[in-house]
């Protein structure tokens, strides 16, 4: 902040005089920009926060908002964690999640290492592979089901088409075993293109002058990925995975309308259970120590990385 | 970039690179290529095996998705003969039109409620943003961070009790709580975002307008927000998708008068089992707009989605 010559006068002099000569002082001005968005986001996302937190501990029902309401103590979260159906649904998320940014970080960086190739027409084709990324989840999730269906899906079709197998002898989304697959192939159908993009940036920041260097010293090019490229695009794909893994830990949208968490409960993801107790079986009790537990992992398992990615970055 | 160059690639590998990237680009579309190509079958090529990629076009799907029908009698039929286009179509199934649907309103309902909530969460992101960037404000990177944190909760958890809070207060299924809702999910992005933007413009614009004797107001808004317009504009799309593509609030908080057409579109059925070609077509219209804005937005697509980590 630049120290005008005004700024010395007013403090020089008593508050009084000093707002007429100057107005308003900086740290006003700075609230009045700041404020508004501070009001709203304490108002709508910190007091449900702490409006949770403190329903976590009672035997609320939403369902019943005239029953007496009796506080519980930790008995809600001591059910969760010893209860095995929960559990499930933590592994069903945590194989969600390990094979999507598995693909999606293979496939994705893959694709940039091409596009970084410049052929002619790159840029275009890079909107194009965009696309998915951008649309609704739901709407396109819903479509999808259309694409598995077991007789008439296009996805069976062509499955069928290069492997002989037939069409209407499998359903994606009714089998118990193909179930998990068919939601991490729409997701990374969905979500490849954004760890492109971050590995492009990342690709495209690596100056061709160390290439020339190490060119100079007869370095192989296999020796130049793994020493040169793969380090220093370290930083951008573990922001990617960052990225990724907190959306696809909130997963909801696409999921819910592709398999319902179904069949039975072998994709139902830790949102998709949460909405369950919540809003189904109404007990928003349990349902509260459930969404306080999920984001206490969340913020956990994040901070632990940034650290992580921060030791790269400094390297 | 000079022909003499180690670091460029051979013109084989260029070739190799391109053929993949495109083959790759080419499957990804085909998805969306079917949703198009579905909204104008008609409903027994949209369920033939196997799957017709050659069809002759129709608009049943879009008559279906904007129009209730009722089965109607042959003497109905001959009594009432089609006056348009689409009466013709629905007339030929020997049916008749008994209203519109409900489609065209849950469209208007995203479009007011993604438009209400971009405008507000610009304009409180850019005051905000732009206090982060120029003032000093007491614990900054920690706010900074809150601001940030609130986007890392799943929605389902937020959703118990804003669920309470919306019914206690009477904005269940309203546009107003809808758009107080996105604007609050959205000020996170509209902020790191907008921040990112307005640290770029030199500061020395507003000091050489301060000297000139305009206050702070109108430094920020004669000098700063002229400035940061290509921003602005490039956060509020990616505001407007957020809202437009959002379900999983949607589908809690509204049932009705403001449902959008996310949890809308998935429950289309027709007469006879799911009307696909509907559904296609009402997926069609929604999914363009935002098509359109990805190509707009292109060059500032990676800000946008990493929250300002990643500048090109």
């Amino acid at each position: 902040m630049s120290v005008t010559a005004i700024d010395r006068i007013a403090k020089a002099t008593p508050p009084r005089v000093a707002r007429k000569i100057h107005g308003l002082s900086d740290r006003t001005i700075a609230w009045i920009f700041i404020g508004p968005t501070i009001v709203l986001l304490l108002a709508v996302n910190i007091f449900p926060l702490l409006w949770t937190i403190y329903l976590s501990f009672t035997n609320f029902r939403a369902n019943r908002p005239n029953a007496d309401v009796e506080w519980v103590g930790l008995q809600n979260y001591q059910r969760i964690l010893s209860n095995p159906e929960i559990w499930q649904t933590m592994q069903a998320t945590a194989h969600f999640l390990f094979w999507t940014l598995f693909f999606q970080v293979l496939i994705g960086f893959a694709l940039a290492w091409l596009i970084n190739a410049k052929f002619r027409g790159s840029n275009f084709w890079t909107t194009v592979i965009v696309l998915p990324m951008m649309l609704s989840p739901a709407v396109v999730g819903n479509f999808w089901t259309f694409l598995y269906q077991p007789q008439i899906g296009v996805f069976n079709y062509v499955v069928g088409f290069f492997t002989g197998a037939d069409p209407s002898g499998f359903s994606m989304i009714g089998d118990v075993r193909l179930a998990p697959w068919a939601i991490i192939i729409v997701d990374t159908w969905m979500w490849t293109p954004f760890v492109m993009l971050i590995c492009l940036a990342g690709l495209r920041s690596i100056p061709d002058s160390i290439y020339e260097a190490a060119e100079c010293d007869r370095a192989s090019k296999w020796r130049q990925f793994w020493t040169l490229t793969v380090p220093m695009i370290m930083p951008f794909l573990m922001l990617a995975v960052l990225f990724r893994g907190i959306e696809n830990f909130k997963m909801f949208d696409l999921v819910v309308q592709l398999t319902g968490g179904g069949p039975g409960s072998v994709t139902e993801l830790t949102s998709i259970n949460l909405k369950r107790e919540a809003f189904e079986k109404w007990r928003t009790g349990f349902a509260s120590a459930y969404a306080v537990i999920l984001f206490v992992t969340v913020f956990g398992l994040a901070s632990i990385y940034v650290k992580a990615l921060n030791r790269v970055k400094q390297r | 970039m000079s022909s003499f160059s180690v670091t460029e690639p051979s013109r084989r590998l260029k070739w190799i690179a391109g053929l993949l990237v495109v083959g790759y680009a080419l499957v990804t579309l085909m998805p969306l290529m079917w949703i198009i190509a579905t909204g104008f079958k008609s409903s027994s090529d949209s369920i033939a095996y196997p799957p017709k990629v050659v069809f002759e076009p129709t608009l049943e799907g879009y008559v279906n998705l904007f129009t209730v029908q009722n089965r109607a009698s042959p003497e109905q039929l001959a009594a009432n003969p089609p006056e348009t286009w689409y009466e013709q179509i629905v007339h030929d199934k020997g049916m008749m039109i008994s209203g519109p649907s409900r489609f065209g309103e849950r469209f208007m309902n995203s479009v007011i409620i993604g438009f209400g909530s971009t405008f507000l969460s610009v304009f409180l992101g850019t005051l905000a943003a732009y206090g982060f960037s120029r003032y000093r404000v007491p614990l900054k990177d920690d706010l900074l961070f809150f601001i940030l944190s609130t986007r890392m909760m799943p929605p389902i958890a937020v959703a118990i009790p804003i669920f309470l809070m919306f019914r206690a207060t009477g904005l269940s299924d309203t546009h107003a709580g809808m758009i107080l809702l996105y604007t609050a999910v959205n000020l996170s992005l509209a902020v790191w975002l907008l921040k990112g933007f307005i640290d770029e413009i030199p500061r020395e614009y507003e000091e050489a307008a301060l000297i000139d004797g305009y206050t702070r107001f109108q430094a920020f808004y004669k000098v700063v927000l002229p400035q940061a317009a290509t921003g602005i504009a490039s956060t509020a799309i990616f505001c407007l998708i957020f809202a437009w593509n959002e379900y999983a609030f949607a589908v809690l908080l509204t049932s009705g008068t403001a449902q959008t057409a996310p949890p809308f579109i998935p429950t289309i059925i027709g007469s006879s089992g799911r009307d696909w070609p509907a559904v296609s077509a009402g997926a069609t219209l929604f999914l363009l707009p935002v098509i359109v804005f990805t190509i707009l937005l292109r060059k500032h697509l990676l800000r946008g989605i990493t929250f300002g980590a990643v500048r090109k």
